[in-house]
């Protein structure tokens, strides 16, 4: 083992030989990267209507074809994909923070606050995500703010029980004892000790639950629960896509294509850096 | 009449712990009593399950949650620790009171470096952050750990297990604790690297003046490093006194026994090693009168009777025996 190598540096010796893993990253960034710039990459403008170019097969010109209105589907999928990853970053990001705190507090709390939160998070997690959905979306109204707020809300339960679980292990470990006993308070241990090492499983979980999010925003913009049109969403123009279908299959294919990309890109990055942080593979390196 | 002088650092003081179990209540301490004074080491000597464990927990106010302080004091530099408020006893946690555990390997957190660590737990201190990381590495330098420049940045994989455990004491001696607490220290080294960190500790303490609380069930290791010695059996002080009074006059059958067994007194070669028969009583359901009666050969009438109290046999040495104390 080479000294003075820091937790990043050794992450990625290792990610670098794994093909996957590497493919994954690659994925993750080329997508990141594409959709960040899709103003400035996109040929066309995504709400643009050409009603003389409708429902077009891929050319020079466009692409990916066009769909029902004659709109540039590369164009709308360039655009989706901010949508996408609007709503995975902020919902993720959310749903872990808010995970993450009452997950250390079940885990490091008193008995009787544990059991109400698992309690809480089991009910959350045995309401069917699209019931709920619906429900949400009759009370609120279809957005991208309710898409958001519906993946918060389910999506918690899973950070909160990891933590839990994680801090549950952790607590009786002896250096976090060790460091109860030279003074330190459980504020101190919490933030200190407990969270930098839960933040590996954390953020694989996270990686991980990328597509599914991105997954879940396009299940509920197909279903019209959503992003409303004319917003490109992957999901709303798998929607287009459907009820056209027999005329062209180009908005289906244009649609499924980018999902079906950033599931692997993230499956496959998630689980290197599972293989890399799971300590009972580390030590046979 | 009053000499706060030479009152001790720490006085345990008839200290009775119990815990909560489904089996009813299990009483892990009765009525323990010994002290330590400024800048002696002590060792607290016994089998597994005689309550060192629990003992240590109630000295740093960290007993589990199911455990119950029944009676009892303990005094630390004369304030009473049972009654100090959590946020006061915290404070003295780091600062007066130090640990250090058994397993080095998982005493420190894996994924902090060293320094980090070390800087942590300065926390309490009203430092610059260079001024903390000199100490640190003074403080590294001290445990005898060469390029501590090095190690600071590093993390606790990449150091081994004998390192480990002088950063740990390294992190415990930091704020120059009053008291040190070692949980068998040395339990998890080989004997060449116990020999040396007992030398470590040896040396640290006279540099310090700190005063050290050392649990080890290691005989040799006791002899070697302690001033006063305390042999506890089943959540019991059976005999307390000078390393040459328990070692050399031992006058509890138990404590004699023990020295019978020690593998490093054995002189001849033996195929069978010398065990004390029988096993530790249930501490649920205690048995009426010596907790060690069942298995002592040389127990007499009285010894079912009656709990015999831990009393001085002469120049400080304190036995709890019936018979000891009518042979003196």
């Amino acid at each position: 083992m080479t000294p003075r190598e820091g937790l990043i540096a050794s992450t990625w010796r290792q990610l670098r030989r794994d093909p996957l893993g590497l493919a994954g990253l690659t994925i993750v960034v080329v997508v990141g990267v594409v959709t960040l710039l899709a103003p400035w990459i996109a040929p066309h403008d995504p709400l643009e209507i050409d009603v003389y170019n409708r429902l077009m097969p891929p050319s020079a010109e466009y692409w990916l074809g066009t769909d029902q209105l004659g709109r540039d589907i590369f164009s709308r999928v360039l655009f989706g994909g901010q949508v996408a990853l609007k709503v995975s970053l902020v919902a993720i990001g959310v749903s872990m923070a808010i995970g993450l705190a009452l997950g250390m507090l079940a885990g490091f709390g008193p008995r009787w606050l544990d059991r109400l939160l698992v309690v809480a998070f089991d009910t959350m997690r045995s309401f069917p995500t699209i019931m709920f959905a619906l429900a949400i979306v009759a009370l609120l109204g279809p957005s991208l703010n309710t898409v958001i707020l519906v993946i918060i809300i389910a999506s918690i339960p899973i950070y909160g029980r990891v933590v839990r679980t994680q801090t549950l292990a952790l607590r009786e470990k002896d250096f976090i004892k060790a460091e109860r006993a030279l003074g330190a308070s459980t504020f101190r241990i919490l933030v200190f000790h407990v969270m930098p090492n839960i933040a590996a499983p954390l953020l694989i979980l996270a990686s991980m639950d990328v597509p599914v999010v991105v997954g879940m925003e396009a299940g509920l913009s197909f279903l019209g629960l959503g992003v409303e049109p004319p917003t490109p969403s992957w999901g709303s123009i798998l929607n287009d896509g459907y009820s056209y279908i027999r005329n062209s299959p180009w908005p289906i294919v244009a649609g499924g294509i980018p999902l079906i990309v950033v599931t692997l890109g993230f499956t496959f990055f998630g689980e290197s850096l599972r293989d890399i942080f799971d300590p009972k593979l580390r030590s046979k390196q | 009449m009053s000499e706060p002088e030479i009152a001790p650092l720490l006085e345990v003081d008839r200290l009775s712990v119990s815990y909560d179990t489904d089996r009813g209540r299990l009483r892990a301490l009765r009525s323990v009593s010994f002290d330590i004074g400024r800048g002696e080491i002590v060792g607290i000597v016994g089998e597994s399950g005689c309550g060192k464990s629990t003992l240590i927990s109630a000295v740093i106010r960290l007993l589990a949650s199911n455990a119950r302080l029944d009676d009892g004091a303990i005094r630390f530099d004369g304030e009473d620790l049972m009654s100090l408020a959590p946020d006061r006893m915290r404070a003295l946690r780091g600062a007066r009171l130090a640990m250090v555990f058994q397993d080095p390997m998982t005493s420190l957190n894996p994924v902090l470096s060293i320094g980090r660590q070390m800087l942590d737990v300065q926390y309490q201190r009203k430092a610059s952050g260079t001024d903390k990381r000199e100490r640190s590495l003074a403080m590294l330098q001290k445990v005898g750990i060469p390029d501590p420049e090095r190690r600071l940045r590093e993390y606790p994989h990449q150091l081994s297990g004998g390192m480990r455990q002088r950063v740990a004491i390294a992190m415990a001696l930091l704020m120059e604790p009053a008291l040190l607490i070692a949980d068998e220290p040395t339990t998890a080294l080989d004997a060449t690297l116990e020999v040396q960190i007992i030398h470590q500790l040896k040396a640290l303490q006279a540099d310090f003046g700190c005063s050290i609380l050392f649990i080890s069930h290691h005989l040799g290791v006791i002899a070697e490093l302690c001033d006063r010695v305390v042999v506890m059996y089943a959540g019991e002080v059976v005999e307390s006194g000078t390393v040459r009074q328990v070692f050399h006059e031992p006058r509890h059958p138990y404590t004699r026994k023990l020295l019978e067994c020690d593998p490093a007194r054995i002189s001849e070669r033996t195929r069978q090693l010398p065990i004390i028969a029988g096993a530790l009583p249930d501490l649920v359901e205690l048995p009426e009168g010596c907790v060690f009666r069942t298995r002592c050969d040389r127990a007499v009438a009285e010894c079912a009777q009656r709990r015999p109290a831990l009393e001085d046999a002469g120049d400080g040495h304190r036995v709890a025996c019936f018979v000891a104390r009518s042979t003196s």
